[in-house]
């Protein structure tokens, strides 16, 4: 399976996945230390992959989600947004809503 | 032309901003592994042209804009995108 597959795959296996500089309990940046942080907020399982690990789907993500930047975060396959984006949907209680949908969805 | 100028340009260039602001927060990042290559911004856009569009595609757009620059000049840039109605009217947004 080459990267672009392997990228396809993880973002439509998983209900919740983030990609990321580090780890959820290491995060090697301030914007994707925030973001997981609101995903934990919303208490239920999400995947990760570090992107710092990865360098191929680092370098192979933003030509298959049409986004720059990490972190990246899907939802239910698609692309909710970065940083801002993300943080924004949580202080507004909808990135919670949308999380309880797709995973319950997905069961 | 110093980063800011280069973004500004390409966003003025591309959204016809009414109101733009972007402020350099590289030095709050000095160190930080991305920080050597490009410098992170933030920035406040007002335009028309994000009216009936998601924020995601919002920042599409203002991404779009910076494909020459970003990654490269520009590491990580934090936007704020909003219609001229949702910056005069804060609470309506």
């Amino acid at each position: 399976m080459d990267v672009i597959e392997q990228i396809k795959a993880t973002i439509s296996e998983n209900p919740v996945v983030i990609f990321m500089k580090g780890t959820p309990d290491f995060p090697q940046c301030g914007f994707s230390m925030r973001t997981a942080q609101a995903l934990k907020a919303c208490n239920v399982d999400f995947a990760y992959v570090d992107v710092l690990a990865n360098p191929e789907i680092r370098a192979g993500l933003p030509s298959v989600s049409n986004w720059p930047t990490f972190p990246q975060v899907f939802v239910g396959g698609d692309l909710i947004g970065g940083c801002d984006i993300t943080l924004e949907m949580f202080q507004k209680g909808e990135l919670q809503i949308l999380i309880k949908q797709a995973v319950s969805g997905a069961r | 032309m110093d980063r800011v100028a280069l973004i500004r340009t390409r966003l003025e260039r591309a959204l016809s901003p009414r109101y733009l602001e972007i402020i350099d927060e590289s030095r709050l990042h000095a160190g930080h592994a991305g920080a050597a290559q490009g410098g992170h911004f933030a920035a406040v856009i007002v335009s028309e042209k994000f009216h009936g569009l998601s924020s995601l595609a919002r920042h599409r757009l203002v991404y779009a804009a910076l494909t020459d620059i970003m990654p490269g000049e520009v590491h990580a840039l934090s936007i704020q995108a909003l219609t001229p109605d949702e910056h005069r009217f804060p609470d309506k947004a």
